[in-house]
């Protein structure tokens, strides 16, 4: 699962060669180890709104060496563009190119966020022209960033503070190296809800969750990183999987439920073990998954009934069965796993892509249900991640799969699991019904 | 666990002290449930496998399915019937290589085929006494990687070597060395009092008490069914994990019928006068595997939040003077049932499920013909007359031996969970707990019997 390609282009010849050649050059992103500073240097926080001023003063309170003025040739972590106030398209020149000058300082890994508003019909066309505005420009922005730079942005719903809860943890999400394989894309804060952890080491702390299809790959990674964030874990899979279940249960000391997902009492096998042992159930990833492959000219009963059915017909009863649960009433989070294919469509997997896009519109339609005990739904969608399945492609679709992004490389497992640990967090209450790529801002797709 | 994970006895806290020595009241030992790998014929998945992995594989599994990583548990008790002298600490050694706290102790124990349920038993009366509150029975066996040893021969000529302190000497020691010594000495299922395999034993107990094949071939039939149709209702989900591949019993034959079973020829018994009736299909045949069962007290399984399943009552063993050939080999539990009921002041009408190890289809059948036999009741166990028959439809419900295999000091471990994961389920019978009689037999005409109860 290691990317060869990309050791080979960021050290001694390999670096000369791909440099004098003009070829990819996919840098080595910063991931998240505990203890790890937030940013790599300082911040810069550009744009005279109330909401800039009040996000400065809180990153201070974190220690983070805070700018609100460039300091030329100073190398930079961050910048912080607050876009909150547009009122017509010619607003957004100013803040944007004071950055513009302050984009050659970034250092490696470094961020670049946006906080701006949502371009809804309740705003004037000016307004709403000036917002969407925002889409565009971070979209392209995202894309002229190097050395494993990234953009993203945050979208607060009217009303919504810069300093919401979930706009900073969100913030701190794409400040940190959690958000290592997240590229322009957005996330929307609907509300205020939701509450920061006491340690930001340990988001998740005596929270107990649930993930699904962890014996290995994604599913695997979800529960390492569950467990490092705090969280207590019951892991769920297939009977037949249940080896490599135990083993990764015995390494993020949780419990093994070797459970078929599709079967019609799955939610409530799942609500009663948590409850019995370990007292509470907090959060549910929806992660296992199948592939089965095939044209649709040649498709079959078998490969689409079986994908449609785990992939997306066991979430929608396993919902059912945690909402209608009084135990699953204190605040509850459901993540989804979700993916690009769902969203841009991809050759051989009409199953797979009707079943994807089956959870996004689940999640959506869900939110409201879940707001109505302080909880939320959300889904991810990953796009090329080095996997044991994507290791089975063959070499040439391989690479092109890998290098087709703002990145030019797959993500890791972990990436996705970073940020399924940050949705399912209890600062992230006020992010619902949202879906987040991960996939390096892949070339295909919204 | 609980929540916050503070729950338990961690390493070096120790238990509250309650009242001293024989004043502290016996308590009740739990079932709190079971893992064990697929079984596999012999020469099959775990080939390669050695009983220190398989019981690590086993352990490791009921560790994730009940949340005892780092765990300090009371005791540990398995063992093998095929072992390797290098194995001398197995079951120790399983658990260092395990998730448990490496602070766990434990004992090797061998008692043929009834080693499995001896260390349930054994220590479920050390939780009853309250010598230790939680703690893991379980028992393994590979007829696959079974030991082979040098001939005796050799094993002088190399022992002599060793004591030799000069090479003249040694060249005097080594020109002893002969060629059959090299042959090597592999294991048999022989008695060595009698010469006979376990499979002879039984043909002459099947044909003494005169047990058909068709009934035989039955009761394997049925032993098939039973077990599929349990895996087929997600039965084993939570008794079982997968190990080297294999998800299933790889002796389980699902699609067997009677027919098929009728055309195999017999395999035991052909020298005997009677017709044989003894096959490849009513026999169990060499396996490999292995079985945990974790027991606690009622307080320890509570405190961490898990099930209790079932309470170990009572066992009994017993032995047969088989040499004589006053019994059969395999006829012990015969005669350990009847003192262990009348201990409990029970019937066989008390039971709401038999599990009666099928070492062979013969085994079963003649000990329920013994029992339902007046002469037998009458002059063998003391009784007015037959000590009594079972209702069939209680009997290995789920499968038993001759289904999923034997390897031998397994079996009991995958009784004693099954049967508690079953009592559990039934609940409480016209208002007492639903109960469970398990009976096995052993080489060295040995049989160890237990009852269990739902809580």
């Amino acid at each position: 699962m290691t990317d060869k390609y990309t050791t080979l282009v960021n050290q001694g010849v390999g670096k000369n060669i791909a440099k004098r050649l003009g070829l990819p050059q996919p840098a080595v992103l910063r991931r998240f180890k505990p203890g790890q500073p937030l940013v790599t240097g300082p911040v810069l926080v550009q744009g005279n709104t109330a909401g800039a001023d009040e996000l400065a003063a809180r990153l201070l309170s974190w220690d983070l060496d805070v700018r609100r003025h460039a300091v030329p040739r100073e190398k930079l972590g961050a910048i912080i563009l607050a876009l909150d106030e547009l009122t017509r398209p010619e607003d957004l020149e100013k803040p944007v190119l004071s950055a513009a000058a302050s984009l050659r300082d970034l250092g490696p890994s470094a961020r670049v966020i946006t906080i701006s508003r949502p371009a809804a019909e309740t705003a004037s066309p000016a307004q709403s022209a000036a917002r969407q505005g925002v889409d565009g420009f971070l979209r392209s922005l995202a894309k002229e960033l190097r050395a494993g730079a990234t953009a993203n942005g945050i979208v607060l719903a009217e009303g919504v503070q810069s300093t919401s809860p979930s706009a900073l943890a969100a913030l701190r999400f794409f400040l940190s190296g959690r958000s290592a394989f997240v590229d322009g894309q957005f996330l929307t804060v609907a509300t205020e809800q939701g509450h920061l952890p006491p340690d930001f080491e340990k988001p998740l702390a005596g929270k107990v969750a649930v993930v699904t299809g962890a014996a290995r790959g994604i599913g695997a990674a979800i529960a390492r990183t569950l467990h490092r964030d705090g969280a207590i874990l019951v892991l769920v899979d297939i009977p037949a999987a249940g080896d490599h279940l135990a083993a990764v249960a015995n390494e993020v000391r949780g419990t093994a439920l070797q459970l078929d997902i599709s079967r019609a009492d799955a939610g409530q096998r799942i609500i009663d073990h948590a409850v019995q042992r370990h007292g509470r159930l907090d959060i549910v990833i929806h992660n296992a998954g199948i592939t089965r492959d095939k044209l649709l000219a040649n498709m079959d009963h078998g490969r689409w009934t079986s994908v449609v059915n785990i992939n997306i017909a066991a979430q929608l009863r396993i919902n059912e069965a945690l909402l209608a649960s009084e135990h699953f009433r204190n605040s509850p989070r459901i993540v989804s796993v979700a993916s690009t294919s769902g969203i841009a469509g991809n050759r051989g997997q009409t199953n797979y892509a009707a079943s994807k896009g089956g959870v996004m519109g689940m999640v959506r339609a869900s939110a409201p249900l879940l707001a109505a005990n302080g909880g939320t739904i959300n889904a991810v969608a990953p796009g090329f991640i080095e996997t044991d399945m994507t290791a089975r492609i063959p070499f040439a679709v391989r690479e092109v799969g890998r290098r087709l992004n703002s990145l030019q490389q797959g993500g890791q497992p972990s990436d996705v699991a970073e940020a399924i640990s940050f949705l399912a967090s209890d600062a992230a209450g006020g992010i619902n019904g949202d879906v987040l790529r991960i996939c390096g801002q892949n070339l295909v797709g919204a | 666990m609980s929540v916050n994970g503070q729950s338990g006895t961690g390493p070096h806290e120790f238990a509250s002290p309650t009242t001293s020595g024989a004043a502290r009241p016996v308590r009740r030992a739990v079932i709190v449930g079971g893992n064990r790998i697929p079984f596999a014929r012999s020469g099959g998945a775990y080939t390669k496998s050695s009983n220190q992995d398989m019981l690590t594989a086993a352990l490791d599994g009921l560790i994730a399915r009940f949340g005892l990583q780092d765990e300090r548990i009371g005791e540990v008790a398995a063992g093998a019937v095929l072992k390797h002298s290098r194995d001398f600490n197995l079951t120790r050694e399983a658990v260092l290589g395990s998730a448990l706290s490496a602070e766990t102790p434990a004992y090797d124990l061998q008692q043929a085929c009834a080693t499995g349920l001896e260390t349930v038993l054994g220590l479920a009366n050390k939780i009853k006494l309250g010598q230790i509150d939680s703690a893991i029975a379980g028992g393994v066996d590979s007829a696959s990687d079974a030991p082979i040893a040098v001939s005796e021969g050799l094993r002088e000529i190399l022992l002599d070597l060793n004591r030799a302190k000069t090479l003249p000497q040694r060249l005097q020691v080594l020109s002893r060395l002969r060629p059959r010594d090299l042959a090597p000495d592999a294991p048999n299922t022989g008695e060595p009092r009698t010469g006979l395999s376990m499979g002879e034993h039984q043909a002459l107990t099947t044909a003494q008490w005169n047990i058909s094949r068709e009934a035989q071939d039955e009761l394997a039939f049925n032993s098939h069914r039973n077990l599929s149709a349990a895996y087929d209702a997600g039965f084993f989900d939570d008794l079982l994990t997968p190990y080297r591949g294999l998800a299933k019993d790889s002796n389980l034959r699902a699609d067997t019928t009677l027919e098929k079973l009728a055309t195999l020829k017999p395999v035991f018994g052909k020298s005997l006068g009677a017709e044989a009736t003894m096959t490849a299909g009513n026999s169990t045949p060499l396996t490999d595997g292995a079985s945990t069962v974790l027991l606690a007290s009622e307080d320890w399984a509570d405190a961490h939040d898990l099930p209790k399943l079932a309470t170990v009552v009572d066992g009994e063993a017993a032995a047969v003077d088989f040499v004589h050939g006053k019994d059969g080999l395999l006829m012990a539990p015969a005669f350990a049932v009847p003192r262990l009921l009348a201990r409990n002041g029970l019937t066989l009408d008390d039971f709401d499920f038999f599990e009666i190890h099928e070492a062979f289809a013969g085994t079963v059948l003649s000990t329920l013909a013994a029992w339902e036999d007046d002469e037998f009741g009458r002059t063998r166990l003391g009784l007015e007359g037959a000590f009594g028959s079972i209702d069939r439809t209680k009997l290995n419900v789920n499968g038993s031996s001759l289904a999923a295999g034997h390897p031998f000091a397994a079996t009991g471990g995958r009784i004693v969970a099954s049967l508690a994961k079953m009592l559990q389920a039934k609940g409480t019978v016209e208002g007492r707990p639903a109960r469970g009689l398990i009976s096995i037999c052993a080489a060295g005409g040995q049989g160890v019997v237990a009852i269990l109860e739902a809580l």
